[in-house]
């Protein structure tokens, strides 16, 4: 009884954490993209007079979608035209479910994992969770009945079914290093030491991996130096019949693939909740000093910084976005495949090799 | 492989110049948030009706009809500025005047602002100094097109 109200909690928690984090950055994309741009950004909704830098606008941008109408074309399929959009949300929420957000706590003697499924196959599942992403944009494109975005839904397909394969290669390597699926130990064998004082994260052993994960995840997302499927401006996307609530949920679904892909960047390359020196008793500094600390800091410290490195790939997505234009179609299939999965497979080659010499 | 490393390191150099500019104007916007450096905004945004650019010397606004020291239009009713008038939107009907220097001035006088081309050839035209281009007045904006058709009294006023 009380492991499931704890695993219902978790799920709350999580959900919220989750929606939270999303809402806020749409308005985190649209003032950091300002601020980039020497702008000031949207900081008129208010409030009773509270302006609070615009944070109210995507309460705002709710209401407004929430009274806009829920229309659907008279010749589109009308049950998968209104299931799309709750597909490819539904893959998304549920893949965040394997990150780990922090240590076992114990609290009155049970343990509990900051972690609401902590599968022995986890990565795998949320591969697989996040491939599956790809039926909300086929089925939004083909239930539209509309030749654009059909076309729109088809482009997305074959973008991500490409860096898919970018993306499972470039983790490959990873798990050679840490002989693991589940993501609770990876970020544990992320914990030990590495040349003595490096910590033993991915990035430092498997550089090249991040590399190639990182740009097939932005990929996998959809923004803008990938976003051949949308394209908001200028080619129609696979979205076109939507609006109001559906079109936010596509909108809403983009920013929490930036969420789980800075999760995962942090879980799998960057120690996940592991601050570097920071045992269970305090920090062991390389150089030999020792500050004893008592078990509920370590546990605050440890959550803080997966919170930390979460919003600084945020920020760096957003930065991304903001900074490059948009490649074009061919020279996007020549990057995932004559690029970015040879360099995938070069990695699993060197990871080999060099474990075999050791 | 040189060539992948230059594009490389041509998007790293880019994502620099963005980086850049945002942690400098995130500084300035924060310093002017606690009242340190108000002179260096941290963007160049005008909040525009809070906030006004200033407009040049001679800018050319909405028309205001000066007046004598006595209070009346220094208007005399020549009808040279309707008569110069590209776009024809100047009215002027004139009236006897019963001081004897004066002779004539404008009983109905209205410039129809939807149709001027603010040329500011009345100003120019204008033998008296009666007619200024100079409130400095750009919001002109109005629910129809008669509420642009000003009268007497409000170019009178300078504003409406």
């Amino acid at each position: 009884m009380s492991e499931t109200l704890v695993l219902l909690i978790k799920i709350v928690v999580v959900l919220a954490w989750f929606l939270v984090l999303a809402l806020l950055l749409t308005w985190v994309e649209r003032k950091q993209s300002a601020v980039m741009q020497d702008r000031i950004g949207a900081n008129r909704a208010r409030i009773f007079g509270l302006r609070m830098f615009g944070l109210f606008q995507p309460f705002a941008d709710a209401i407004k979608m929430i009274f806009k109408e829920d229309f659907v074309p008279p010749f589109a399929d009308k049950v998968l035209h209104t299931l799309a959009p709750f597909v490819s949300f539904f893959f998304v929420a549920v893949a965040v479910t394997t990150i780990p957000f922090g240590p076992t706590v114990r609290i009155g003697g049970t343990a509990i994992d900051l972690q609401v499924y902590d599968g022995s196959a986890g990565l795998l599942f949320l591969l697989a969770m996040l491939s599956l992403g790809v039926y909300g944009i086929l089925l939004s494109g083909w239930s539209s009945r509309n030749r654009w975005g059909l076309i729109g839904g088809m482009r997305g397909a074959a973008q991500l079914i490409s860096y898919e394969v970018g993306l499972g290669l470039s983790l490959v390597g990873l798990i050679m290093v840490y002989p693991s699926l589940r993501l609770s130990e990876i970020v544990a064998h992320q914990g030990a030491l590495f040349l003595g004082f490096l910590p033993r994260w991915g990035v430092f052993l498997q550089p090249l991996g991040f590399l190639v994960f990182f740009i097939t995840a932005i990929a996998e997302t959809k923004r803008v130096p990938f976003d051949l499927p949308e394209g908001e401006s200028e080619i129609i996307g696979f979205y076109a019949e939507y609006g109001g609530l559906k079109w936010g949920l596509f909108m809403l679904t983009d920013f929490m693939e930036i969420i789980v892909v800075a999760a995962l960047a942090t879980t799998l390359f960057f120690g996940g909740w592991q601050m570097p020196w920071l045992g269970p008793d305090g920090l062991n500094w390389p150089w030999g000093g020792h500050w004893k600390m008592a078990s509920w800091v370590v546990v605050c410290l440890q959550i803080v910084s997966f919170q930390v490195k979460v919003a600084f790939f945020c920020w760096l997505q957003i930065l991304i976005r903001w900074t490059y234009p948009r490649i074009r179609y061919d020279q996007l299939m020549d990057l995932g495949w004559k690029l970015l999965v040879p360099l995938g497979l070069l990695n699993i080659l060197g990871t080999g090799l060099i474990m075999s010499l050791k | 492989m040189k060539n992948a490393a230059i594009i490389l390191w041509a998007l790293i150099k880019g994502s620099l110049i963005t980086a850049r500019h945002f942690f400098t104007n995130l500084w300035f916007h924060f310093l002017r948030l606690i009242g340190i450096k108000k002179y260096r905004p941290g963007a160049v945004t005008i909040q525009y009706p809070e906030q006004t650019k200033p407009l040049p010397s001679r800018y050319r606004a909405a028309h205001r009809l000066t007046k004598r020291p006595d209070g009346k239009p220094r208007c005399v009713a020549c009808l040279l500025c309707a008569t110069v008038c590209p776009s024809e939107c100047i009215i002027v009907e004139a009236t006897e005047d019963p001081d004897p220097e004066v002779q004539k001035h404008a009983s109905r006088f209205e410039i129809d602002l939807a149709r001027c081309c603010f040329c500011g050839f009345c100003v120019e035209a204008c033998p008296e100094d009666a007619i200024r281009m100079d409130t400095g007045r750009i919001d002109l904006a109005a629910r129809s097109r008669a509420d642009l058709v000003w009268d007497i009294d409000q170019l009178s006023r300078g504003r409406s």
